[in-house]
């Protein structure tokens, strides 16, 4: 026998290939793929991760541009006065992700007009922050402290805008879901895959929180 | 099927004809000196060449050998009707050039510490001439701090080439007043020299030969670099860090002279303020 | 038994009309050559900038009847410079290799039916077009293209038109273009990855994935975290020339006799995130590549990838580490001087799992029956061109050999080498050996070989002068030796380099008739023309809208079973079941 001819056994099994991804807990995976035309529902989980991946690193350059530049010797650098709404507006951002969990509970219970309620009401928070977001900047400019003030300023505005524009995405993939939900998901999967995203944003917001916070 | 397998020698020839070729040639051309770097002026510079020197003859043994065993694997193995050798690999093989590797580019890597220290982690002696370089597009300018010693201060809001202040200077400033403003850089044989690196509007770059020395400067920055040269003459300074439109055209002139004529630069300069 | 295991379903159609089909298609095969093509037509504009550049380094005064006032200007040459750089970099080698061979052939070498995300594949696709176009729209905005290079380190490329022509409306074209790119690359790596983690065919174990698909897989990755580096670079950079911020732009600047109200930003925080994502992306550019030749060593050598299992681990390793060098650009750009050894280890060390890929091409050929097909040809042309790219850049990763090389013409020597031949020679390969897939005819043979004699010849002659003018001191995105005294010494190359290129570039002309006949005239393909083991093998050429005809495969072995010991024949495809395989002299079934 050559070296090193490995005879493994030969997997014929019509279930899952072995070693692929998706350990993110039950409920709902739909078929099991294979070869079926159809898209298996976990592969949606596995795309939102992917995509998650890719926006943590968008938003850690960001952040390490921050670090650097905060950390220059003979630092100009002004710290800036944090609106006090902003902490109202992290609450409600955290009571968002709490009521969509709540809701995702109700849909896995089958109690549908409670999972419809839970959702509206994220949605709403999630309108609320980004308000509050908006009226954050407001007194920041009736302060006169704008985008190109300075750099603490600078990175602040991007920092919000940034992580604002990709909530409002998260909105409107709430809204979809609530209104036109796409056909290739189950409601499992599309609610899972939505309040990954929207707890991922939450999380992030935390994050960028309590660095604006202790950065100053 | 066994009648169509067995292909013609030309083309395994040829390859193996063109990579011997393309070895010949490039161990001529690197043996021959066609296109030499200029001579070394400092010892660092040495440093550098050796350090150059050392990774050419190792890199060029893996090209040679690499090559050369490309151009034999192609001859020896093309398709004469007989059957491949099926194996998946051979793990004793794998280690041993993945550890020969490991081996070679961490000890030039080693080896080549010191040239770059030498420049870069060990300071000049605490003699050496200083001498302010400032770049911007598309000019170099040398500033000596004159007979005092000290270095006047600058203030952008104050540059204005056409009215003969380039770099700013405060007029205010007391010890601005017999610095040296000059578009060469002149400096004597034999004695270290230290380069403060500025920038008045993008990033350029100080770049001499001889000195095997290079470093961009970078506006907001005062970036020092160090030699000291042994040979006296004339050096070519130019602009590698893309800079704008006059980029190619950015160049100055480096003066290693004599104690006795530095002096006498120095004396004619303070004479014509 | 197999047939039970293999799902029937009824085989998909493709859409009906040639807008819903080709223009708007969703299907992966349309779409990879919808980037093929893409990358076609910019490859081709990015040679005649090449021309261009190499025609007026030896003849800075002649006369152009295109170019304004007759000859070339200083900025001129920079814009084709910038232009040529970056439509190479992003529309040519991050285009064709991964997102045009990867769209078409990852699904069907892995048995799916599609990628995962069809739409938002799409989607991609339309993005990194519509960047494409904008670049090209530099060319013809007031001011002309930027002239900072496809680096486009600020201050230089974030002052706006002050800092020289190009730089107003050209470099803001220029960085909306690469954010759009951005983000078709990020939507493009999403269905990637994720079609490789869910939708392979049962048995299709990480180990049984072709070597290509684990190289599109991590590139795929290193697409997914570099890009958004670059993302978040460019919108600083916007922000800086349009919105007044001082990201990069340092206070006291004085530009053109004015001074400037900057506060205190820094030119190297761009060059850092630049480098974090430009270092992963030339690693973006070759993968695939090396993928491609692996997989095709194996083809025509009749053998076995040489240590599988090590060569995926490698494309790994050198993804993961392709991360940590970023600072071998920044040797010299102000630095801390000790981070560039720590960066100067981390790149020598990144040597090493390229080193072993190589003896590992080296071992596949050995003991091999090799043919000598025009896509063997162009992958051991990749080898050799490989080993020379990626020794000369153990000099460049020796910050204190890099001082007297760095942005000389022995850097640009360097990395044409390793992305301008070698990802090139990686795409003509794949072009060769998956034409009859796709197209259903096979390519000239001759004209094939003609053209990899040519090319190989030409390039080498093209570029290794380059290391010389760099030794020697030759600057590189010089525009004339109108400078210093010494570079005129060095014109004699030049002129040599500029002989090379014309004409290795007419040899490409081979390429694009042998291409375009054959599309219509060439011989027709069978489904296996190579007698190769992979999945995309055992389909029809071309394949069918959902690539099986509905007959969706399970994998029963690794991907490279040449010349097994005892077989019937000197290839077993991967879907061939052990029932199926013939005892000493039957036929196979099911084959």
């Amino acid at each position: 026998m050559p070296d090193n001819v490995v005879m493994e056994s030969v997997d014929l099994g019509g279930g899952r290939p072995s070693g692929s991804g998706g350990a993110l807990g039950n409920g709902g995976r739909g078929d099991n793929y294979s070869g079926a035309a159809s898209v298996p529902q976990r592969t949606y989980v596995t795309g939102m991760m992917i995509a998650l991946g890719g926006i943590l690193m968008f938003f850690m350059a960001l952040v390490s541009a921050w670090i650097v530049r905060k950390g220059f010797p003979n630092s100009d650098w002004q710290p800036l006065g944090i609106p006090r709404v902003l902490w109202l507006n992290t609450l409600i951002l955290a009571a968002s992700s709490l009521a969509l969990t709540r809701s995702r509970r109700c849909l896995l219970a089958g109690r549908d007009d409670e999972f419809r309620h839970w959702w509206g009401v994220t949605t709403i928070l999630g309108v609320f922050f980004v308000a509050g977001q908006l009226l954050a900047w407001r007194q920041l400019v009736a302060r006169g402290v704008l985008l190109a003030t300075n750099s603490s300023s600078s990175f602040f505005y991007v920092f919000t805008a940034a992580h604002g524009l990709h909530l409002l995405g998260g909105i409107a993939a709430l809204l979809v879901v609530a209104f036109r939900p796409p056909r290739r998901l189950t409601l499992d999967t599309a609610t899972e895959v939505v309040a990954m995203y929207w707890h991922f944003m939450g999380g992030l917001w935390l994050c960028l929180f309590v660095l604006l916070l202790v950065g100053k | 099927m066994a009648r169509r397998e067995r292909g013609s020698a030309t083309g395994p020839l040829l390859l193996a004809l063109l990579l011997t070729l393309l070895v010949l040639a490039t161990v001529y051309a690197f043996a021959a000196h066609l296109y030499p770097a200029p001579p070394p002026i400092t010892s660092d510079a040495v440093l550098v060449d050796r350090q150059y020197n050392l990774t050419l003859y190792v890199t060029g043994a893996v090209f040679i050998l690499a090559q050369l065993g490309l151009a034999y694997a192609v001859l020896r193995f093309r398709d004469r009707g007989q059957r491949a050798r099926f194996t998946r690999g051979n793990i004793a093989m794998e280690i041993l050039w993945s550890s020969a590797t490991v081996f070679t580019f961490v000890g030039l890597a080693i080896l080549g510490r010191n040239a770059w220290a030498e420049v870069r982690f060990t300071p000049p002696a605490s003699d050496a001439i200083q001498v302010e370089v400032t770049t911007n597009q598309f000019v170099y300018t040398f500033r000596y701090p004159g007979a005092d010693g000290k270095f006047g201060m600058l203030d952008s809001t104050l540059v204005n080439a056409p009215a003969g202040n380039p770099l700013g200077l405060d007029p205010n400033d007391p010890a601005g007043k017999d610095d040296i403003v000059v578009p060469t850089l002149t400096v004597p044989v034999n004695r270290p020299v230290e380069l403060l690196l500025r920038s008045q509007d993008v990033v350029h770059n100080f770049f001499v030969r001889e000195l095997r020395l290079q470093q961009d400067a970078v506006p907001g920055m005062v970036i020092p670099v160090h030699f000291t040269a042994n040979q006296i003459g004339k050096y070519e300074i130019v602009c590698t860090q893309l800079c704008g439109l006059g980029h190619s055209r950015m160049y100055s002139i480096l003066n290693v002279v004599s104690q006795f004529d530095y002096e006498s630069f120095l004396k004619r300069q303070a004479a014509g303020q | 038994m197999s047939a039970a295991s293999r799902l029937e379903h009824a085989p998909r159609e493709a859409p009906k009309g040639f807008i819903r089909c080709y223009v708007f298609g969703t299907d992966h095969k349309v779409i990879g050559l919808q980037y093929f093509f893409l990358a076609l037509a910019a490859v081709t504009i990015g040679i005649i900038l090449s021309l261009l550049m190499r025609f007026h380094l030896v003849w800075p005064m002649a006369h152009l009847p295109f170019v304004a006032g007759g000859i070339m200007t200083p900025e001129q040459y920079l814009a084709l410079v910038t232009m040529h750089g970056t439509i190479m970099v992003f529309f040519v080698l991050t285009t064709a290799p991964q997102s045009a061979f990867g769209n078409y052939f990852l699904p069907i070498q892995i048995g799916a039916p599609d990628m995962a995300f069809p739409r938002l594949n799409m989607l991609s696709f339309w993005l990194t077009l519509t960047a494409f176009l904008l670049m090209l729209a530099a060319f013809v905005v007031p001011g002309g293209a930027p002239i900072s290079g496809w680096t486009a380190y600020p201050p230089l490329s974030g002052l706006g038109e002050i800092a020289g022509p190009g730089e107003g409306i050209g470099q803001s074209i220029w960085v909306i273009s690469i954010l759009v790119f951005c983000f078709g690359s990020l939507l493009g790596s999403i269905n990637f990855i994720s079609t490789t983690i869910d939708m392979r065919a049962p048995g299709m174990t990480l180990m049984r994935m072709p070597l290509t698909v684990w190289a599109w897989f991590v590139t795929a990755i290193l697409s997914l975290l570099a890009f958004a580096v670059l993302l978040a670079g460019g919108i600083l950079l916007v922000l800086d020339r349009s919105a007044g911020t001082s990201f990069f732009l340092p206070a006291g600047l004085v530009v053109n006799g004015e001074p400037l109200a900057h506060g205190g930003g820094s030119p190297l925080l761009w060059q850092h995130l630049f480098w974090f994502f430009g270092h992963p992306e030339v690693y973006i550019a070759i993968l695939p590549g090396m993928g491609v030749v692996s997989h095709i060593l194996a083809n025509f050598s009749r053998k076995p990838v040489f240590g599988y299992r090590a060569m995926a681990l490698a494309l790994c390793a050198i993804g993961f580490m392709g991360f940590l060098v970023w600072g071998h650009h920044m040797f010299v750009s102000g630095m801390n001087p000790y981070s560039g050894l720590a960066f100067s280890v981390l790149t020598m060390s990144i040597g090493v799992p390229s080193a072993i890929k190589t003896f590992n091409w080296l071992g596949t050929l050995w003991g091999g029956k090799i043919q000598f097909r025009s896509p063997m040809l162009f992958a051991i042309g990749f080898v050799s061109f490989f080993v020379t790219g990626g020794l000369s850049g153990i000099f460049l990763a020796q910050p204190a050999v890099d001082t007297m090389l760095h942005a000389t013409y022995y850097v640009v020597g360097h990395f044409h080498i390793v992305m301008g031949v070698a990802a090139i020679f990686g795409i003509f390969a794949a072009t060769y050996y998956w034409f009859p897939k796709m197209f259903g005819r096979k390519m000239d043979e001759t004209l094939g070989k003609l053209h990899f004699w040519l090319t190989f010849v030409g390039v080498y002659c093209i570029f290794m002068p380059m290391h010389f003018v760099g030794v020697a001191g030759g600057i590189r995105r010089y525009a004339d030796s109108t400078g210093a005294n010494y570079l005129a010494a060095l014109q004699p190359l030049h002129r040599f380099m500029t002989f090379a290129a014309f004409i290795t570039a007419a040899a490409q002309l081979i390429f694009f008739y042998n291409f375009f006949r054959s599309l219509r005239k060439g011989e027709r393909a069978s489904a296996n023309p190579w007698n190769a083991t992979t999945l995309e093998w055992i389909t029809s050429s071309p394949p069918p809208p959902d690539n099986f005809g509905g007959h969706y495969p399970s994998v029963y072995r690794e991907p490279y079973e040449y010349s097994v010991p005892g077989a019937h024949q000197d290839f077993l495809p991967q879907n061939l079941a052990p029932e199926d395989l013939p005892r000493a002299n039957e036929e196979p079934r099911n084959a």
